[in-house]
């Protein structure tokens, strides 16, 4: 989502530095920009101008103007002036109070309160292992706690037995009690959608935080909201006490000026990101990386800890010993697929990448095929393991075979061989190179990323 | 529509200016201080051009307006007042080519018309209003509910149906969306609808098979009336930022939409979004919604909506 925002500093940026000395009015104008950019982006005038002071201050500095490269200083300047703007450090959910420990999900309506509800559910069961209770105190909106019930089913977390006709406090409070008896961690209260200015909602909201008590007080907001997050934020804060904001509908493109609208307008934390509709699809929130997306460095912090999250730790030893005696077959080539489709497909790996905006136009505009990575599985599951093994084995009629058997084309399994063999041979350079003690030049480190695709470094 | 909006003038204005009082508010207040405090120099004009970019106008729109300002209207020092009024006239300017009530042609039977646009902007309200408004108009009109992926939509859609007395055709959630649109053209063909609204399911614009989804249902249209949909209306929320104008841009680029209903003006959202999108795109704004009941969905009228963002009476 913050790809556009990218694209605006990426422009600015790539002219001082190719004019080499600033000037005072070089910074001016990139100031300029810079604002303009961030106004585009929908973050609040008024944090813009602090924004914009601070990193004018800190610019016409001496530094800026005796450095051999003052773009990159330029930029380093903003990139940190945007991670203390963002919170200077990732916060987490503070779950260290006795438990039960209570998170209340406030905001307005249709933010995704009930879907952020189940995915931080899971998100807690599955990462940081506790026991979560859920329940919807959403008595106005019709099947609202069904829906959550529904949808703890499918993540298997547990959800408070629905009593019809209680109100929302007393729910607060029976999830409270009962989370005690059974001996849960955490327990998750669904609120209903309020406007910011329904006076009645936003007491009963109240009303709700008193008699739960909850550790975490989250904001869920859509990140494709306009100058208008800045107002609602405040006023949710003012009333409520926020501790957290949640930012969902980051998978749009919208270019997300309102989290650093709403994080310096309350001084809340963002603590989670929601980037999809599956329930897996939340993610912390990381200032630095952020920032660095914002200033087209890339989230490669990012990358490098969902590559080692999803690549299985034993399989990557063994690929990558068996890059060292430079064998390699389409078992391993199987296993690259299926790790590549973990980290989201080439669309997933090329958002945390540098320069990213203009990449991923050019692949959108490409209409690269994501299936294709699913085809090719099946047509590698379609091969004897010994044809995986031996690739050469397989001629015109086992073509035909394993074309029939994963619903492909000869044509099609002719084009992964032919992969497979330039993998192969790259295999067989980076052997040379590491005969000589080292990576070749732009590689990732061995079961990192998949060799074989198109070359990550030469993206920008 | 232009009836409705003669019976009801000061009815429908008193709600815009109260629905639009929250933006108008704030705007001309700070419209006020730039111009007590200062001369109309450049500083101001810069932050002239960033409050009204504040107001989701959009950096060129509000680029473009600060220049026009600086250009051909003030030399010495001004009110506030005298300024807002300039700029109503300006923002008006922009706006009146977009003021296009939508047309029912009696040729058409039954009219095809649309609803488009991304999650929770309110399609499914918008369609119970124009149901509501065009049955008044003696009009017969059919709904169609081929929003079959949210749970509560069919439901939701059918007691706008019950409560306007409007025929609806529904089919069981999870059914194909295009073949609910094909049935229900149909069967507004054979019982002589002079219209027929389809509601759709939300979806982001960057989802493509979504949006593929949505290109499909036009497609299916086509073989039974090829001029149909005769009109693909998108919704959009006013509190939604810049994001509008790359949802807008989306959108018309994969169905072809032919105009825009902006709805929940009503909120703390400024709506000044409205300015920058005619700005670019020029497509025609039929309604804005200010309101939760039905007479609150009402025609764009630039005058009244210009005077109204800015705080002025007219």
């Amino acid at each position: 989502m913050f790809d556009n925002l990218t694209d605006k500093l990426g422009g600015i940026f790539d002219r001082l530095t190719a004019r080499g000395a600033l000037s005072e009015s070089d910074i001016a104008e990139a100031m300029r920009e810079v604002r303009v950019a961030l106004l585009e982006a929908d973050v609040a005038l008024s944090v813009v101008k602090d924004f914009i002071d601070r990193v004018s201050v800190a610019a016409k500095g001496e530094d800026v103007v005796k450095s051999i490269t003052p773009g990159q200083l330029v930029i380093k300047i903003v990139h940190d002036e945007l991670v203390a703007a963002l919170g200077a450090t990732s916060q987490g959910l503070s779950l260290s109070a006795r438990p039960p420990v209570g998170i209340m999900m406030t905001g307005l309506q249709g933010s995704g309160k009930t879907t952020s509800t189940a995915k931080l559910g899971k998100y807690l069961t599955a990462k940081e292992k506790k026991k979560v209770l859920m329940a919807s105190l959403d008595v106005r909106r019709p099947a609202a706690q069904e829906q959550l019930q529904i949808l703890g089913d499918q993540a298997l977390i547990q959800t408070l037995s629905i009593q019809f006709g209680e109100p929302p406090v007393a729910i607060a409070k029976r999830a409270m009690k009962e989370a005690k008896l059974g001996g849960f961690d955490v327990v998750l209260l669904d609120t209903a959608g309020r406007l910011s200015i329904d006076q009645e909602l936003m007491d009963e909201a109240v009303a709700i935080r008193d008699a739960a008590g909850p550790a975490e007080i989250l904001l869920v907001a859509d990140a494709m909201t306009g100058q208008d997050a800045v107002n609602t934020a405040e006023a949710f804060h003012d009333r409520l006490g926020l501790t957290g904001i949640m930012l969902t509908r980051v998978d749009g493109d919208a270019r997300g000026g309102a989290a650093l609208s709403m994080r310096s307008v309350t001084g809340c934390p963002i603590k989670m990101l929601g980037t999809g509709e599956g329930l897996d699809e939340l993610e912390l929130f990381h200032p630095e990386r952020i920032a660095g997306r914002i200033l087209g460095m890339g989230d490669v912090v990012s990358l490098v800890e969902k590559a080692q999250e999803t690549v299985d730790e034993e399989k990557a030893e063994k690929l990558a010993a068996k890059f060292q005696k430079g064998q390699f077959d389409l078992d391993d080539m199987a296993d690259q697929l299926k790790q590549l489709k973990k980290m989201g497909g080439f669309g997933g790996l090329m958002k945390m990448l540098p320069g990213v905006g203009k990449v991923k136009k050019a692949l959108d505009s490409q209409n690269i095929d994501e299936s294709m990575l699913g085809r090719q599985e099946a047509m590698l599951s379609s091969m004897t393991p010994e044809e995986r093994k031996r690739p050469a084995l397989i001629k015109a009629s086992r073509k035909k075979r394993i074309a029939a058997g994963s619903g492909t084309t000869v044509q099609e399994i002719n084009k992964l061989l032919k992969q497979f063999q330039s993998m192969q041979t790259m295999m067989k350079r980076m052997k040379k190179h590491a005969g000589k003690g080292g990576m070749p030049p732009g590689g990732m480190p061995p079961g990192g990323l998949p060799p074989g695709f198109p070359p990550m470094g030469g993206l920008r | 529509m232009n009836e409705v909006i003669t019976e009801q003038k000061r009815g429908w204005l008193g709600r815009l200016r109260s629905g639009l009082s929250k933006s108008s508010g704030r705007l001309a207040q700070g419209v006020g201080d730039i111009f007590t405090k200062h001369k109309l120099d450049e500083t101001s004009l810069a932050d002239l051009e960033e409050l009204l970019i504040s107001a989701d106008l959009g950096v060129n729109t509000s680029a473009k307006l600060a220049g026009q300002l600086a250009d051909h209207r003030f030399e010495k020092d001004v009110t506030g007042d005298t300024v807002r009024q300039a700029l109503a006239g300006d923002i008006a300017a922009i706006l009146s080519p977009v003021a296009v009530p939508l047309t029912i042609k009696a040729s058409n039977r039954p009219q095809v018309i649309l609803m488009v646009g991304v999650n929770g902007t309110g399609k499914t309200t918008t369609v119970g209003k124009l149901a509501k408004i065009y049955k008044e108009q003696g009009l017969k009109v059919m709904l169609a509910a081929a929003d079959t992926f949210r749970a509560a939509a069919i439901d939701q859609l059918v007691q706008w149906g019950t409560r306007t007395g409007v025929e609806i055709f529904t089919d069981a959630p999870g059914a194909d969306p295009a073949a609910v649109a094909y049935q229900a053209l149909e069967k507004a063909r054979n019982e002589g609808m002079d219209l027929l609204l389809i509601d759709t399911a939300g979806r982001l614009h960057n989802k493509a098979n979504l949006m593929a989804e949505l290109q499909k249902i036009c497609r299916v249209l086509t073989k039974l009336d090829p001029d149909a949909p005769h009109d693909v209306i998108m919704v959009l929320d006013a509190t939604t930022g810049q994001n509008a104008h790359t949802q807008v841009e989306m959108f018309k680029q994969l169905v072809d939409i032919t105009g825009l209903v902006v709805t929940k003006l009503d909120g703390t959202a400024k709506g000044g979004v409205v300015v920058g999108l005619a700005d670019r795109f020029g497509l025609p704004i039929h309604a804005i919604g200010v309101g939760e009941a039905a007479q609150d969905l009402q025609p764009f009228d630039a005058g009244d909506f210009a005077s109204g963002l800015l705080g002025l009476d007219r």
